[in-house]
């Protein structure tokens, strides 16, 4: 399964010898001035902080170099001596052993499994030399806002995103790219704000629109429509790790969709970041809260729940407890505090007590860890709602709610009396140490509970807290990840030490501050981003960006981007025109091979077995297909989609032959094919219109010349095929629920069928370009 | 082997310069980024794995993992004692306070319950083994029985999840993902890491595709799970009226257009992705082939049952696990179902053993007489054991064991393993451990030890942190070691 391509070793082994060339200026020595937080940081976290860092527990030798206290203070075997002397690494115990060359003297031991090279060496010496001066980490300052860079070529700045990021451009001695034509760019920012391609209508109009703001009036159609909810919902289901199922051992089924209704409707009506998250954490304990603010709080009850009989009450409580205080972390913070579970943080200063501190906001729901076996049938543990017809007809209309019977819905509720909260020895459920009261890691801002009060409504205050350095860099980064592909920060999950420093931190931190300024005005961020002259370059890759920035990190070009697996189904749909454009509503249970649910099952409970949906059901968008966590649907899985085990800010890209499987030989994908095939079928244009019809439905740009004409070769050879062979034309068209068109030529039916099949193939249809 | 090594390190080096996944560069990228090979000298060990780190014992796992947990006081911890003592009461000593699940934690009595089977000694290690499994019995010089497994978790769902990710929760590789990782794989056109399912006639538990996720790897490593359909792999089948020769010509077609494409743009992932249609097509070939087990001569059918002609049957798995990995997959993964003998010991014991003794030696012979057996591991294993104590009513017909993670028996066969020895020993009430124990994390050290990696060092740093297969712990047993 290894992906080799020639084509690359040569680019690659090319980069590395260009590289190599480079490597004199990039030495230690070249550097005038040694910064901690870019160079000093990154090496000290990854090889010594484990050792000699925040956790208590595990500091050997009583040393810590992540602080400049800890640093400078006197070794407790040797108090003439010091680990590091400001100016002199010569006297510097940790210059000292990290030079040394005696196997029991060198730092990091070899058993350690971690070493440092000489020029890390050497930088670390420069460094000293250069007078040791520690930093804080850059992502506990609150950000300010810069003043725009200045730029040698005025002229391609098209918004304040643009500044920042040309300066970079500038500096690593590239050019951006020319704006990308329309119509790919028509089809990035369709797919980017709805998920779905734009049709030949939009298409045709965009074209022949020379206004000089046709482009924002596009965005301002595309932002406007229902579908953006749902495609912003995507990404927030993947944090809320939303499922149709419990998760655990014989998986039953919940009903949580009403939330999710929630969420597409909080985004169309572009709710204030600041209080979509407000009602999610703490909509419960507002004063006088409305069922709406009360359903918002399902987000924190999306996590797995167990149903197996004979697990121990309190070991999943606990469980869930956890979770919810993992996810408040990497969702809103970025920040790994399941690291500190059991232990204090390695890297990060997040002390095991703090993590119980934070935990204690979520340790006051009325809930047991198992409630109720499988045969129960237990659709909603409480605490839960009902949600009556009544109630969606008057106040929460945005549920797709069709039967009469009430749904119910977990969510959040603090008793009256307050759980202790212990610290939990090892991270162990039965082993609890001191009591805590409720916190926060200082290091991030400090919590006074007399300005925020001492509940979970607390710390959504303490969240959108204007001082606060982590909630606005969060949400900002993430929304650019899904632009852009790659965040500002590439480790979207993680600000701490270990994460990745931020490419343009200054872009970073003026789009946060700006982003709070205005109200944290969701829509208008995402606006700001795709009017940007940044997003609409065309995606060409160069030579020299290969060589030079291979990852894109200064953004001299667009990124391609497979689509998701929702993506691809949409794109399926939406091209061939059987998308059901229904919003919301209890989940769908599309085409799937048979077998894999029972196969796996244990036989208890609803979802034992697949039961098949039809009609309408099978043609609705991909956010809205049914998730058995235990068995996700195959195409999830194929597509790096997230299994909703826990909560996930970022999804894999991969490029695999189950992924070719699955788009050649799915039925929907083969269903999209035939039915696009029909409905072209039925126009009276020429063969060659219908081709490039079909492609522009797909690809969302006119077919070229070259293309068009290895398109019709392949037709006119299929036709020969089909026409041989009539019986394995009426097979081929045979496919799909959706009633067929009443074509009788189906040799030719078949052949269009097979060319538009391979139209659906094309690395460029499932592309973001 | 050695160019497979070298083509999976080129696939992490081109990552590292592609890079549109996190693969764990971590602040080294960015920083050789910035300047420009800052880093270039160190390849940090921790980031390019540079495998195996020794020379390997075994080249494939096959792992038989029976669901459920299986008793071992039924199958190889044999306990006279028990049956001495049948009805007593478990003595406090004995139990010392250790936790139970809630299926049994209100029970007022917990009297002790010998096996009803026979037990009898065989081969020249004189390994104890019970009626139910003569097969196996047969084979017990091949074998290295573990009788000191012990675990963390009493309930399946976190158990089977420890077992076979290193971590009752969370989303983190499975075994045979991270052998994928390390080792990659040895043919081209099959998946790394293959999954097969099956269901006897005891009670059951599900299984989970969080068993073979990949986790935060590529999911190049997911294991591919093949199913006993017709159509063994997700969407192998061509459409209906479509033949091989229809879908060559499409691909050819298919990769035109694509290379009109990357003319224009440029970019190594268009010609990644014709390469994957290329592999889907050998797939397609290589898969139904392999997996056709009628060709398989009379004298084989034989050793393994009639049932293995039968798709998606224990014996099937078994011949088809041998087939896989003779063909170079690197980790073949058997579940199969039915083994939560809570009650009906006396029932479905037999019938369990009955659906996969035959089978299971059978692997074991035709590894060995096809000079496989050296280079293959073949594990047979579960989640936890079970009680000594009856659970629920004890009659003198029938009885039922609860979930016991203190003490269960594994075993393994062949590539590194010290063939014909039992390791550990449990007590004689068969409840705690007395001697030797191998926690989870151990044998996990172990398995990967004989596939010639480190456990310490086979890492991946995700969000900040190095993970592995066995967490924080594990130790190499070398009482196992051949």
């Amino acid at each position: 399964m290894r992906i080799l391509v020639g084509i690359i070793c040569i680019a690659l082994i090319s980069s590395v010898i260009i590289s190599g060339c480079r490597q004199d200026k990039s030495t230690a020595e070249a550097l005038d001035s040694v910064d901690y937080n870019l160079h000093i940081r990154p090496l000290l976290s990854d090889r010594c902080f484990k050792c000699h860092g925040p956790d208590a527990n595990q500091r050997k030798a009583n040393l810590r170099l992540d602080t400049p206290e800890g640093a400078r203070a006197a070794l407790k075997d040797n108090p003439s001596a010091h680990a590091i002397i400001p100016g002199n690494p010569d006297k510097s115990e940790v210059y000292v052993r990290i030079s040394a060359s005696d196997t029991s003297e060198v730092m990091p031991p070899p058993n350690s499994n971690l070493s440092l090279n000489q020029n890390e060496i050497a930088l670390i010496k420069k460094w000293i030399e250069q007078g040791a001066k520690y930093k804080p980490h850059w992502a506990f300052i609150p950000p300010t806002q810069h003043t725009l860079p200045s730029v040698a070529d005025e002229t391609w700045p098209k918004n304040e995103i643009d500044y920042f990021v040309l300066q970079k451009i500038e500096m690593a001695n590239l050019q951006p790219n020319e704006e990308a034509d329309k119509e790919r760019l028509l089809k990035r920012v369709s797919l980017d704000l709805t998920g779905l391609p734009p049709s030949p209508e939009l298409h045709d109009r965009f074209l022949a629109d020379n206004s000089d703001n046709a482009y924002e009036k596009i965005i301002d159609e595309l932002l406007a429509q229902p579908q953006y909810g749902e495609k912003m919902a995507v990404h927030w289901m993947d944090v809320a790790r939303y499922a149709d199922s419990h998760g655990y051992q014989d998986d039953g089924l919940r009903t949580m969709w009403p939330w999710r209704d929630w969420v597409i409707h909080a985004f169309n009506q572009n709710y204030a970041y600041d209080k979509f998250v407000t009602w999610q954490v703490a909509g419960d304990l507002l004063p006088n809260p409305t069922k709406e603010q009360v359903l918002a709080t399902g987000f924190n009850r999306n996590h797995k729940i167990t149903q197996e009989g004979g697990v121990i009450d309190e070991e999943y409580r606990i469980e869930y407890v956890t979770d919810r205080t993992n996810t408040f972390a990497k969702a809103f913070l970025a920040l790994t505090f399941e690291c500190a579970h059991c232990h204090d943080h390695k890297y990060d200063p997040i002390s095991q007590k703090d993590y119980y501190r934070t935990f204690a906001f979520f340790n006051r729901v009325p809930e047991k860890g198992l409630l109720g076996d499988i045969q129960l049938a237990s659709l909603a543990d409480p605490p839960k709602i009902k949600i009556t017809n009544e109630e969606v007809q008057n106040i929460l209309t945005f549920i797709n709610k069709k039967d009469t019977t009430p749904v119910e819905v977990m969510v959040m509720k603090d008793t009256t009396w307050k759980r202790p909260t212990h610290i939990l020895v090892r991270g162990v459920y039965d082993a609890p140490g001191e009591i805590v009261t409720i916190g926060v890691p200082d290091i991030i801002l400090p919590f006074d509970s007399s300005t925020y009060g001492n509940n979970r409504l607390a710390l959504a205050k303490w969240l959108f807290d204007e001082k606060h350095p982590l909630t606005a860099r969060v949400f900002v980064n993430r929304m650019w990840q899904e632009f852009f592909g790659r965040g500002l920060v590439k480790t979207s999950g993680d600000f701490g030490m270990q994460g990745e420093l931020p490419s343009h931190p200054e872009l970073l931190d003026w789009l946060a501050v700006d982003f709070r300024k205005h109200g944290w005005d969701i829509k208008r961020l995402v606006k700001q981003m795709v009017m940007s002259a940044t997003y609409r370059q065309s995606s060409v890759i160069s030579k020299k960006h290969v060589e030079q920035d291979p990852d894109n990190v200064w953004l001299s070009h667009a990124p391609r981007i497979r689509l998701t697996s929702e993506g691809i189904r949409d794109l399926a749909l939406a091209s061939s025109g059987l998308l059901v454009k229904e919003i919301g509503g209890p989940s769908m249970k599309v085409y799937q091979p048979k077998g894999i649910w029972e196969s796996s099952t244990s036989g208890r409970g609803v979802l034992a077995r697949y039961v098949q949906d039809h009609g309408d059901k099978l043609y609705r968008r991909g956010l809205y297909s049914f998730i058995k966590r235990t068995v996700p649907p195959p195409g999830m899985l194929i597509f790096d989609a997230s299994n909703r085990d826990q909560c996930e800010v970022k999804r894999g890209v991969t490029n695999t032959p189950l992924q070719a499987l699955l788009l050649l030989n799915e039925p929907l994908m083969l269903e999209a094919a035939r039915v696009l095939a029909e409905r072209l079928m039925l126009n009276q244009s020429s063969e060659e219109e219908r081709i490039k019809r079909a492609f522009l439905s797909i690809v969302c740009r006119e077919v070229k010349q070259a293309e068009l004409s290895v398109l019709m070769t392949y037709y006119e050879t299929e036709k020969n095929n089909f026409r041989a062979a009539p019986d394995k034309a009426i097979q081929f068209i045979a496919t799909g629920e959706f009633p067929h068109e009443n074509v009788s030529d189906t040799v030719t039916l078949a052949a269009l069928m097979q060319v538009i099949q391979t139209i659906y193939n094309m690395d460029e249809a499932i592309t973001k370009t | 082997m050695s160019k497979e090594f070298t083509d999976h390190r080129f696939h992490l080096t081109r990552r590292h310069f592609l890079g549109k996944l996190s693969l764990g560069i971590g602040s080294a990228a960015l920083g050789s980024l910035l300047i420009p090979d800052l880093f270039l000298k160190s390849e940090s060990p921790l980031t390019s794995p540079g495998l195996p780190h020794f020379a390997p014992k075994a080249k494939r796992v096959i792992y038989l993992f029976q669901n459920g947990a299986p008793s071992q006081l039924e199958s190889f911890d044999y306990k006279p004692l028990l049956n001495k003592m049948t009805g007593e009461e478990l003595p406090a000593s004995i139990r010392m306070g250790q936790r139970l699940t809630g299926m049994t934690s209100g029970q007022s009595k917990f009297p002790l319950v010998g096996s009803s089977f026979t037990f009898n000694q065989y081969g020249n290690s004189g390994a104890w083994v019970s009626e139910l499994f003569p097969n196996i019995a047969k084979v017990v010089d091949d074998i290295c029985f573990i009788k000191t497994m012990h675990t963390e978790a009493i309930n399946h769902d976190p158990a089977l999840t420890f077992m076979q990710t290193g971590a009752q929760q969370g989303n983190r590789p499975s075994m045979g993902s991270w052998l994928s990782y390390g080792l990659g794989s040895e043919n081209k056109n099959l998946p790394a890491f293959c999954v097969l399912l099956s269901r006897g006639r005891g009670n059951g538990q599900g299984v989970y595709s969080k068993l073979w996720t990949n986790g935060f790897l590529d999911s190049v490593h997911q294991g591919v799970q093949f199913s006993s359909s017709e159509e063994r792999v997700l969407y192998l089948k061509d459409p209906e009226g479509r033949d091989r020769a229809d879908r060559r010509n499409m691909l050819d077609q298919l990769a035109q257009l694509n290379d009109l494409n990357y003319k224009e743009f440029g970019d190594p992932e268009i010609k990644a992705r014709v390469q994957q249609y290329e592999m889907a097509y050998r797939m397609q070939t290589a898969v139904p082939d392999l997996t056709d087990l009628t060709k398989e001569p009379d004298n084989i059918i034989k050793m393994y049952g009639s049932d293995c002609l039968v798709p998606g049957t224990y014996a099937a798995n078994c011949l088809l696990a041998r087939k896989l990995s003779e063909a170079g997959v690197r980790f073949v993964q058997l579940y199969h179902q039915g083994w939560d003998q809570h009650g009906n010991m006396v029932g479905e014991m037999p019938l369990q053993a009955q659906d996969t003794d035959r089978a299971t030696a059978a692997l074991i012979m035709d590894l060995k007489q096809r000079g496989l057996l050296d280079e293959t591991l073949v594990i047979w294993g579960t989640e936890f054991g079970r009680t000594n104590y009856c659970q629920g009513n004890l009659s003198k017909e029938n009885y039922g064991r609860d979930h016991h993670p203190r003490c269960y028996t594994m075993w393994m066969a062949g590539g590194g393993v010290k063939a014909g020895t039992t390791y550990g020993e449990t007590d004689e009430f068969g409840y705690n451990i007395a001697r030797d124990p191998v926690h989870v994390n151990d044998f996990h050290a172990t398995v990967l030890h004989l596939m010639g990696l480190n456990h310490e060092h086979l890492t991946y740093k995700h969000l900040g942190r190095y993970y592995r297969l066995t967490d924080v712990a594990g130790k190499l047993v070398p009482g196992l070691l051949a």
